[in-house]
């Protein structure tokens, strides 16, 4: 097995990106945009070194087993394979996990759920690890799998952890709870389910371990967080963080789907093992099963009201599977019980939030993060509400929307600004399209497209409306801070600005946003970004939409300690009253004249300032669920415009209108990118995303089978933004990238049930449910082997066994 | 096995092809032409779309053997020496990229698409681009930069 090891080739990775940005509140010509034009962009699956190996993995077909024996012999021992590697080789803590570390490197004794790791190998080609996988041995003892939440917490349920089903509750008692039942004079009470939704990012978990021949080893790599990432695999690995060193490679999209680990620790064990550099990628069908999905939920809910529309309390019981592993469900738990009421004033609440493992995928952080489950079941109940009311649901919404100074469920006070109202008032007058005749229409107009069967006669319109709102930030207590180096440097007689952090750009355009800052605070007109990696301090994850807020923030008050020592240096050598300077296109300038141009200031120093950027301080929630938890709420309202063909149950959605409360734009054009992907992704809830598992199984792990809106699916959006600032966040800003997915998928089935009539309480809503053929054709008992969709997962004989 | 073919207009020769390689791989790992990318490998993104003797195909779809003697042209060929193709710089400035792992796919399809088609319909623009798959942008920027590029006239297609 082992050979001569050529010596471990250097990586050498793109250098920093240099370019003249636009100021904040510009849009900008994004930096990479011409590499990812062009195919010279590099993400983690396109990286290749020479001498490098290919890792792959051997998952569990089964849900829930025990493990027994794993043989690896007959691997070790195919030409080509470098090393066949087992929960026995990981060097240091076996387990990892964000909030709890939970999940086995590799599995032993036991394996959770179906794709779970239980053996990798490294070898010359793709194939032949594949093949290696093959041969690796492993005798399961097949258990029965608990697959459904309610079911985990029975007493009789098997333990899948030691410390039992229960991964959280979650209790509020807000007010006199269900107490003030009595003065509701209307109730209205629902069920919901929500299914489960993947990220689907485009470009597969992948990344490239290179060890650095001194024991330690450098991982290049797509993630949402590098630091978190390197805590986890020095841990397993049994090493110093500083024989870890991660830099983040191209990204292929994230939504919350590269916040856990997948391939990290895996890559660095067989590049150690190996002392080779070893690449590994999934395929599309590995990545449904690499990462954690958005959790299914089930929502019970009870509201009661005043005769003329006042809420009077809300009830609301929500149960979270969060599979076999225990990710971020935590948080997500909370963040569904503290938004589970939508942003209204309500003034007796009595929340239970649950969160559960099953053998199930694991499920954690997708955009919009339990905001998105609770979202659907309040909105639909306002709905019903409105309609046992006889109000304009709209009307009722406006009526108890939340305003600042009003008090959450959860106890905190709504922070300003909290245009609730607003957001709603300018949705209700945007103009609504055109009614288009449906007859004679180009059949690609129509619900279905070209493969209706009609030629409209079924079609019918619907209008629906939901708001939600989102916490930015990570909350309850958690010390979020992000680290920014920036350098004022003179490079060819002209200022340059480096931005040194280790904020995940996943696609969102955040380098885009750290220059503009750097050039706005700096008065410089070039900018350049560093790559991310773990040589400068965390940057906190890519997540929660905070990056613009807290990186920003992180940028910024670097930014302004550079600019405090240029204007001091300005004072010290040029005599100048240190009040009313300010820098500007390269020059120290006052009332606008110039001071002094900043190259000449420098006389070839450097400026330096590294910065901790802290969020105010965010506190858990109490035994009555009461406490301070969130940093700050982002609002959006969507109306949702829809052609449903009844008789087939195919749906257009004609348009998207929405209205969203930014704090202030820092770049218009990266702005509308992420409302309308976001909306994007809200629609493909509402309509046809869902993983679908069957006894623990996965039926769909292929884009084939698993369906992500098309350019023939998403519709205009029309959106108005609302500026109103926040005074705690840089510029005023608010983060923009989840609120968008949270009220997009009510308004579309809101629209539905409107052109219907049907009840419609689960999502995604299928053809057949609209179609009235209630659940449609049964699935089949059991997965075909081969067959479309068929999850490809464990060794082949295994799988020919089932 | 060895593999001969025309690649961006150079004659390519790679050996120890493996016989279940598809071209697409053949491009990524043996040939250094990382520009298609590898989203879901199933033909169903439209990621690692390149012409194939002239015609838009999905690279994961081809069997390297099946490409023996033709002549395939890849995302990195579109732009010229005289820098950015039109639909390249349209796809830039009117955001149509953000992560950008589907931009390659999308860059030559629409550049497919106007070749054929140079003043294309809304609706026309949407069935030629419905088999690659967006999961950034909502596809309204990717609209607009297909309008921008046609709107650039006879330039545009090449």
């Amino acid at each position: 097995m082992s050979q001569t090891t050529p010596t471990t080739p250097t990586r050498v990775g793109p250098g920093p990106t240099t370019w003249t940005p636009g100021k904040v509140g510009e849009s900008d010509r994004r930096p990479d945009g011409v590499p990812k034009v062009t195919g010279e962009f590099e993400y983690s699956s396109d990286m290749r070194l020479d001498g490098m190996l290919w890792g792959a993995t051997l998952r569990s077909p089964h849900p829930h087993a025990e493990i027994r024996q794993i043989d690896t012999s007959e691997a070790e021992d195919l030409p080509g394979v470098y090393a066949v590697l087992t929960h026995e080789d990981v060097p240091g803590r076996k387990v990892y996990g964000m909030e709890i570390p939970d999940q086995p490197v590799l599995a032993w004794e036991k394996v959770r759920y179906q794709g779970e790791p239980v053996a990798i190998v490294a070898a010359d080609h793709p194939e032949t690890a594949r093949r290696a996988l093959e041969k690796v041995h492993v005798e399961y003892g097949v258990l029965d799998p608990i697959t459904d939440a309610e079911k985990a917490v029975q007493e009789d349920a098997p333990k899948l952890h030691l410390s039992g089903n229960v991964l959280r509750r979650i209790r509020i008692l807000h007010g006199e709870g269900v107490g003030a039942a009595a003065k509701a004079d209307v109730v209205v009470r629902g069920e919901y389910e929500v299914g489960m939704q993947d990220q689907a990012f485009l470009g597969p978990e992948s990344g490239l371990a290179v060890p650095d021949g001194l024991g330690g080893v450098d991982l290049y790599i797509s993630t949402q967080w590098l630091h978190i990432d390197q805590d986890q695999v020095a841990e397993s690995l049994g090493m110093d963080p500083d024989q870890v060193r991660l830099t983040l490679s191209g990204v292929g999209g994230a939504f919350g789907g590269r916040e856990d680990l997948s391939m990290q620790i895996h890559a660095c064990m067989l590049a150690l093992e190996t002392e080779r550099p070893v690449k590994m990628a999934y395929n599309r069908e590995e990545s449904f099963f690499g990462h954690v999905h958005r959790h299914p939920a089930k929502l019970r809910y009870e509201h009661g009201a005043t005769r003329d529309g006042n809420l009077v309390y809300v009830k609301a019981r929500l149960v979270f599977d969060g599979g076999a592993y225990a990710s971020s469900s935590n948080a997500v738990c909370l963040n569904a019980a503290t938004f589970a009421c939508g942003p209204y004033e309500v003034p007796n609440a009595e929340i239970e939030s649950h969160m559960l493992y099953t053998n199930n995928p694991p499920c954690g952080a997708m955009r919009g993060f339990g905001a998105v489950q609770a979202c659907f079941a309040h909105e639909a109940q306002m709905d019903k509400l409105a309609d046992e009311l006889g109000l304009d649901p709209l009307d009722l919404r406006i009526k108890n929307a939340l305003k600042p100074g009003d008090r959450f469920p959860f106890g905190q006070e709504v922070p300003p600004p909290a245009p609730v109202r607003e957001i709603l008032e300018r949705v209700k007058v945007m103009p609504l399209p055109e009614e288009q005749e449906v007859m004679g229409r180009d059949l690609r107009g129509l619900p279905g497209g070209v493969s209706n069967v009609t030629h409209g006669e079924g079609v019918k319109r619907g209008v629906g409306y939901a708001v939600g709102f989102k916490n930015i930030g990570f909350s309850a207590g958690f010390d979020d801070y992000s680290t920014a180096r920036v350098r004022l440097t003179v490079e060819d007689g002209e200022p340059l600005v480096e931005v040194h952090t280790a904020a995940a750009e996943v696609g969102q355009g955040l380098l885009m946003l750290q220059a503009q800052i750097a050039r706005t605070e700096l008065g410089v007109e070039k900018v350049s970004i560093l790559p991310a990696d773990t040589r400068v301090g965390s940057a906190g994850s890519t997540s929660a939409s905070r990056q613009s807020y807290v990186t920003g923030a992180a940028v910024k008050l670097a930014c302004e300690g550079v600019r405090e020592r240029l204007f001091e240096r300005a004072r010290e050598e040029l005599g100048e009253p240190p009040d009313g300077l300010s820098v500007e296109a390269g020059n120290v300038v006052r009332d606008g004249r110039t001071v002094v141009p900043l190259a000449e200031l420098l006389d070839g120093d450097e400026l330096e300032e590294t910065c901790e950027y802290h969020h105010r301080e965010t506190h858990p929630l109490d035994e009555n669920g009461q406490g301070d938890v969130h940093l700050q709420y982002a609002f959006a309202a969507h109306r949702a415009v829809v052609e449903v063909d009844v008789e087939l149950g195919l749906v257009r959605v004609v348009e998207i209108a929405t209205a969203q409360d930014v704090g202030k734009i820092i770049n218009p054009q990266a702005l509308e990118g992420q409302i309308e992907g976001g909306i994007a992704q809200g629609l493909g809830l509402a309509l046809m995303e869902e993983i679908q598992v069957k006894e623990g199984k996965v039926l769909n792990a292929s884009f084939t089978d698993y369906l992500i809106p098309t350019i023939l699916d998403m519709p205009t959006v029309k959106m108005e933004v609302l500026e109103l600032a926040d005074p705690e966040a840089p510029y005023g800003l608010k983060g923009v990238g989840e609120p968008p997915t949270i009220a997009s998928t009510p308004a579309i089935v809101a629209a539905l049930r409107d052109a219907t009539g049907l009840e419609l309480t689960r999502i995604p809503v299928r053809p057949e449910q609209l179609a009235g053929v209630s659940d449609g054709p049964p699935l089949p008992d059991e997965p075909t082997p081969g067959g479309a969709g068929y999850a490809e997962v464990g060794r082949l004989d295994g799988r020919r066994e089932t | 096995m060895r593999l001969n073919l025309t690649v961006n207009g150079e004659q390519r020769e790679t050996d120890g092809v493996w016989e279940g390689e598809s071209l697409l791989y053949v491009l990524r790992e043996r040939l250094g032409l990382p520009g298609s990318k590898n989203a879901c490998e199933q033909g169903e993104c439209g990621s690692c779309s390149v012409y194939l003797d002239g015609i838009l195909v999905c690279s994961c779809l081809v069997l390297a053997g099946q490409a023996e003697g033709s002549e395939v042209v890849t995302v990195e060929a579109v732009s010229g020496d005289s820098g950015l193709h039109p639909v390249q710089e349209a796809f830039v400035e009117a955001g149509a990229v953000q992560c950008g792992f589907c931009t390659p796919g999308f860059v030559v399809a629409t550049h497919d698409l106007l070749r054929r088609n140079p003043e294309p319909s809304e609706a026309e623009v949407r069935e030629a681009l419905a088999g690659n798959l967006c999961r950034c942008t909502g596809y309204e920027k990717i609209l607009d930069a297909v309008r921008r590029a046609a709107a650039r006239g006879e330039d545009a297609p090449r």
